[in-house]
């Protein structure tokens, strides 16, 4: 083996590759290993269905995280999706070219504020609303799932135009040709033709809103209780684990790991179904 | 000479403007009912831009503008007050390169009737066994109407484009442009032993990179030029005896 440059770049770069993977794994082995006993001590049916959270007193239920985390992820959807949808189709095949230039990289750029800032906001603004016009804390499932509606939305957006505008333009005159409105050839060709790429960015937008940690802590209430309604407060899985590490040790500790391995598999298992949706369009082509 | 009859469509003084680029330069053409009309004429000469002004899907191209009148039955299809869908499933357009909707074959076929609000069973699955076998493709697919229109051959693909157009109870006009240039020799014959008897209800226009299809196929036909028309007459004519030597180099394949 000769030690030229071009040996010297490959080897260096094999490494940086390697090391990336390796220590993705390691963290991966590492909550497994701090969390999988525990699982196997308290019962999975005692961690995931009991609804009593307190470490102290030796009681790990996550339900009411669990159910918290499912309704703030589903608000979330219920806003973000369908307003990134139907803004995907409109700056596709409505609005001038103009106009798409100018929104879409707005819409990248809300991406890069800070997540706390998002936070802020809530709790500046649209707690206090919620509080005054619907009852409550304010802090709430509903402030949680709007704020993360609007986080998502660069995701869903962003990922649906790009669907969207791979349909080839021939789908689009077939329709119109046969006597179809531009509406009629968007709802029933084009969106179809898009579907498993706007599948795919509502499934990637769910895992950002299941793993969002820093905006849901301020703004959802953090009380640890199945929640009734939207206007009641609740602690979602990634809320705990930021709230509790801080003095946890020994059983409280390896809760918090086991934790981080419910996030990451409902995590793994929405981006496989996203990455299958994704592929599933690139076998029918 | 050509017609007794009132034509279906008369256009005068079409000009069709790509921004500054001038792609039709002034075409006066009377097209007659129930025939097939050929255009013919090397790449670049404005027969696509031509089709495409008889059904307004110029009308999506930005930068486009049409001057000149075209009258469908003696009514200006350019009209503020036409109606472009109820235009555009009178004249029904195949296109070069077959584009089945994603969707299933008997799905694709009753695309047209579902949008003028056709709802009933029997209605539509007579439509298209009508249709297909109309395009000569019945055969090969009535046991997998289910399947994705997507999966079918390019020359099924095709005739089952044919089939949506042929689909349409309003259809009085055909377009066809360049419809069987990428397709097997086997579903070439079959579209265009389909246009021969097609032609009997509706009326045809048929732009073709392949000279000898237009001899086989067309009543009529137009050898387009750079934008113009250079001559238009009976096949028979176009092809033996041709009044311009332009035309005569190029269906004799004297030509760049
Ligand atoms: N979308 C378009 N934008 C700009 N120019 C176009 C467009 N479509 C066609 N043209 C121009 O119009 C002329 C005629 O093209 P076309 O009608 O496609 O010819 P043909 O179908 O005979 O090959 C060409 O010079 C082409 O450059
Ligand atoms: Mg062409």
């Amino acid at each position: 083996m000769k030690f030229n440059g071009e040996n010297i770049a490959k080897y260096a770069l094999m490494t940086v590759a390697f090391s990336a993977v390796a220590s993705l794994l390691l963290i991966a082995v590492f909550i497994f290993k701090e969390g999988l006993p525990f699982m196997m001590k308290v019962g999975l049916k005692d961690f995931l269905f009991a609804s009593d959270w307190d470490p102290l007193a030796g009681k790990f239920g996550i339900y009411p995280m669990i159910v918290a985390s499912l309704w703030v992820t589903f608000g979330a959807m219920l806003i973000g999706a369908p307003l990134g949808i139907a803004g995907a189709i409109f700056l596709n095949e409505f609005a001038p070219p103009m106009m798409m230039k100018i929104i879409k990289p707005t819409i990248e750029l809300l991406a890069g504020i800070p997540s706390v800032v998002f936070g802020f906001l809530g709790v500046m603004v649209l707690a206090p609303w919620i509080r005054a016009t619907l009852g409550g804390p304010g802090l709430s499932v509903l402030a949680a799932s709007i704020i993360l509606g609007i986080m998502v939305l660069p995701t869903v957006l962003s990922i649906s135009i790009d669907a969207i505008a791979s349909v080839p333009n021939s789908y689009r005159e077939g329709a119109l040709a046969l006597g179809a409105t531009r509406w009629q050839s968007v709802y029933m060709v084009t969106i179809k033709a898009a579907r498993s790429g706007i599948i795919a960015s509502i499934i990637l937008a769910m895992g950002r809103a299941l793993g969002e940690t820093m905006a849901v802590i301020m703004v959802a209430g953090n009380t640890v209780k199945v929640p009734h309604a939207v206007t009641d407060p609740v602690r979602t899985l990634t809320a705990n684990i930021a709230l509790e590490m801080a003095n946890a040790t020994g059983m409280a500790r390896e809760a918090l790991f086991a934790t981080g391995i419910v996030l990451f598999m409902v995590i793994m298992v929405l981006n496989g179904i996203a990455l299958s949706a994704i592929k599933g369009k690139a076998r029918k082509k | 000479m050509i017609q007794a009859s009132p034509a279906k469509i008369t256009i005068r003084a079409l000009r069709v403007f790509h921004g500054q680029e001038e792609s039709l330069r002034g075409i006066s053409l009377d097209i007659p009912a129930n025939q097939v009309l050929g255009i013919i004429g090397p790449s670049g000469a404005g027969k696509t831009t031509f089709l495409r002004a008889l059904n307004r899907l110029n009308d999506l191209v930005p930068d486009m503008h049409a001057e000149g009148q075209i009258l469908l039955d003696g009514k200006d299809i350019y009209h503020p007050a036409c109606d472009v869908v109820a235009l555009r499933k009178r004249v029904g357009m195949l296109f070069a390169l077959p584009v089945a909707l994603p969707m299933s074959i008997y799905e694709n076929v009753v695309y047209g009737p579902r949008l003028s609000g056709v709802r009933k069973k029997t209605h539509l699955d007579e439509v298209v066994e009508r249709s297909l076998k109309a395009a000569f493709l019945w055969d090969e697919v009535k046991d997998r109407l289910r399947m994705s229109g997507l999966r079918l051959s390019g020359g099924q693909q095709q005739r089952l484009c044919l089939a949506r157009v042929l689909a349409m109870e309003e259809l009085e006009v055909i377009l066809l442009d360049e419809p069987c240039s990428g397709l097997d020799p086997i579903s070439t014959s079959k579209i265009e032993d389909a246009l021969t008897i097609l032609k009997e209800r509706y009326t045809i226009i048929l732009v073709t990179n392949n000279t000898k299809q237009a001899a086989r196929v067309a009543d009529e036909t137009a050898f387009f030029l750079m934008g113009d028309m250079v001559e238009y007459g009976l096949t028979e004519k176009i092809f033996t005896v041709p009044d311009d030597k332009r035309t005569n180099d190029y269906v004799t394949g004297r030509f760049g």
